[in-house]
């Protein structure tokens, strides 16, 4: 009987085509809003991914998240390296420095101050350049996409003329020198981020009595970091997370006081709900034109469970179609904005989620169209 | 000469309709016999309880009370599965609009009944095909409903009916909505291809112009059977 399904679902095209596109709509808005959400979730935890090499990051106790600078004394870094399991400690500086561009304006970049002697935490990807060159005077990374667009050199035609290795610009009345060229993960903000090395970090930042962002912390192997973590906590009275805690307390910062989840959450029901009804409908509507159809076959001597089985096939075939056209749509986007600014993440937790959302739409209505059958009396064959 | 056995047998067959507000007597007390190679015309005006009495017959409506027999069988006491499968291999169908599935072709069509008893959809079609030469649709097998004159979807309604050789036919307005010959033509089909001695047909009708083809007419008016005429008689009205 599944063929029979089959050419009675697509026997009316335009209805079919109705409840598949539905379904599409559904499945696309589903997908691709949470894949902006989650892309633009990642970046607010982006500069913690990049920073690969240290186990635990130290801070001061009321920082929420990694771009929540609440700075130390120098002396905390001495404190956290005299703590035993700590392989290594090293100082990073993190703040918003204004750079004035070569048409005299200001643009607010992220300043990244490595440790002088390792250079550790720089840029995961270097493009051109080492992160050696740092050590050269006035030396400056930048990444490419703040080369290229915010730091750009500004023409009277509008473009910017990106910057190159030897160009120079401002940073806080101080002259630097680009000397590389870096590939890092977008952050929240999309500003242009430069790294240097700490001590010229502390010299391009307003003069302060504290500096020192954050102690990146190598535990010695075989460390429990858990246990480090709390050693740390308990003897500096800093806080101390691991990089995977440090990205939840950013996350979950941005997911409980911003108005984001909710924004993209209202899309996804709004996708849900206008999905559901365009293809619920469609689907009912589909049954209740055939239903006479249906009564006829019961009437020959189809049992309600074959009826059943059939309105299920249909049901599972637009969902699979329409969920396959939304999750392909939604993957072309992402595709097609790979090199734009836009956020996108589409790991397979979000097929599920689509794909759990589709099912349910296409559940609900082959319910209502399957009560609507089983209680259908055969006897409708004879009215006129 | 032995008589024919029966093949229905309602005794006081009553069925009520309760619309909520109000009870509508449909079958009040139906007394009929038909027997195996009969070909049975249930007439009287609208409304009188013909449709309903051929539901009953045909085991896709329930009788409030009295006693209906097919084939010896008591369609009421049956479980719902054994009368799917009675209703599967001993009914055929045939109604006024014909009601072929429209996105199926006339041989898929025709080949439902036996896909619904378990047949291949391959060794199906194949059977399909054959009836329909039967019923002189060879040359169309492949059309659909709506490629197909009226009278022709009613050939393969017919066919539909036939295919999965059932005991008892019954038929609705087979012919209201043809023109005079062509319902002429398929109560010939009907009679010459359907009727024989171990199949018994039931048809409801209004259409006067077949009478003719009834061995028997029962006349029916307000629920109940009013008289039965035999063979070659013209009913009233």
């Amino acid at each position: 009987m599944n063929h029979i399904a089959i050419k009675m679902l697509m026997g009316d095209r335009g209805k079919y085509l109705g409840i598949v596109m539905g379904l599409t709509f559904a499945s696309l808005i589903m997908t691709q809003q949470p894949a902006i959400f989650l892309g633009l979730m990642s970046r607010s935890y982006s500069f913690i991914s990049d920073v690969g090499l240290p186990d635990i990051w130290v801070m001061d106790e009321k920082v929420q998240f990694v771009d929540d600078i609440k700075p130390l004394q120098d002396t905390e870094l001495y404190r956290v390296r005299g703590i035993s399991g700590v392989e290594w400690a090293m100082p990073m500086y993190k703040g918003l420095l204004k750079a004035r561009l070569a048409d005299g304006t200001f643009q607010t970049c992220n300043v990244v101050g490595l440790d002088d002697a390792t250079l550790i935490g720089g840029p995961p990807v270097m493009l051109e350049g080492s992160i050696e060159d740092l050590r050269r005077s006035d030396g400056i990374i930048v990444d490419i996409d703040g080369a290229r667009d915010k730091l750009g050199k500004p023409t009277p035609g509008g473009e910017r003329i990106p910057l190159k290795i030897g160009d120079s610009v401002e940073l806080n009345d101080h002259r630097a020198i680009v000397v590389g060229i870096a590939k890092v993960t977008r952050t929240f903000q999309s500003q242009p981020v430069v790294y240097t090395t700490y001590s010229r970090a502390k010299n391009y930042a307003p003069k302060e009595r504290k500096l020192l962002s954050f102690v990146l912390v190598k535990a010695k192997p075989g460390q429990d970091l858990a246990e480090l973590t709390r050693r740390i906590r308990a003897t500096t009275g800093l806080a101390a997370y691991t990089g995977e805690a440090f990205k939840t307390l950013t996350y979950e910062y941005f997911m409980h006081n911003t108005g984001i989840p909710i924004n993209f959450g209202i899309s996804v029901l709004l996708g849900f709900i206008v999905g559901a009804a365009i293809a619920g409908q469609t689907f009912y509507n589909s049954t209740l034109e055939n239903l006479r159809q249906f009564g006829v076959l019961k009437a020959m001597g189809t049992s309600n469970w074959v009826l059943l089985r059939m309105i299920l096939l249909q049901a599972v075939l637009v969902g699979t179609i329409g969920y396959g056209l939304g999750v392909g749509l939604t993957a072309l986007f992402g595709y097609s904005m790979r090199n734009s600014i836009l956020a996108f993440k589409f790991p397979w937790q979000l097929l599920m989620f689509s794909g759990a959302g589709v099912s349910l739409i296409c559940i609900f209505a082959a319910l209502l169209s399957i009560i609507k059958v089983i209680r259908l009396e055969p006897a409708i064959v004879f009215k006129g | 000469m032995n008589p024919s056995p029966l093949a229905v047998r309602c005794q006081n067959v009553v069925k009520i309709y309760d619309t909520g507000d109000q009870k509508v007597t449909a079958l009040n007390g139906v007394n009929l016999e038909i027997a195996m190679g009969e070909l049975m015309m249930l007439v009287g005006p609208s409304g009188c309880g013909k449709t309903t009495l051929i539901s009953v017959i045909a085991g896709i409506l329930d009788q409030d009370d009295g006693y209906c027999e097919v084939f010896g069988e008591d369609l009421l006491n049956m479980s719902n599965q054994h009368k799917l499968n009675f209703r599967a291999r001993n009914i055929g169908f045939v109604f006024q609009a014909f009601n072929l599935l429209p996105a199926l072709n006339a041989a898929e069509n025709v080949s439902v009944p036996l896909i619904i008893n378990g047949m291949k959809r391959s060794d199906a079609e194949r059977k399909a095909v054959a009836v329909l030469e039967q019923v002189g649709l060879g040359a169309r097998v492949t059309a659909l409903p709506s490629e197909l004159s009226g009278g022709q979807q009613q050939r393969v309604a017919i066919a539909r009916a036939l295919i999965h050789s059932p005991r008892l036919i019954v038929c609705d307005e087979p012919t209201s909505s043809l023109d005079h010959e062509t319902g002429h033509n398929v109560m010939t089909l009907l009679k010459e291809v359907a009727l024989h001695k171990d199949r018994a047909l039931v048809i409801v009708t209004h259409d006067a112009r077949i009478f003719d083809f009834a061995d028997r007419i029962a006349e029916m008016d307000d629920g109940h059977i009013v008289g039965v005429k035999g063979a070659g008689l013209k009913a009233k009205g």
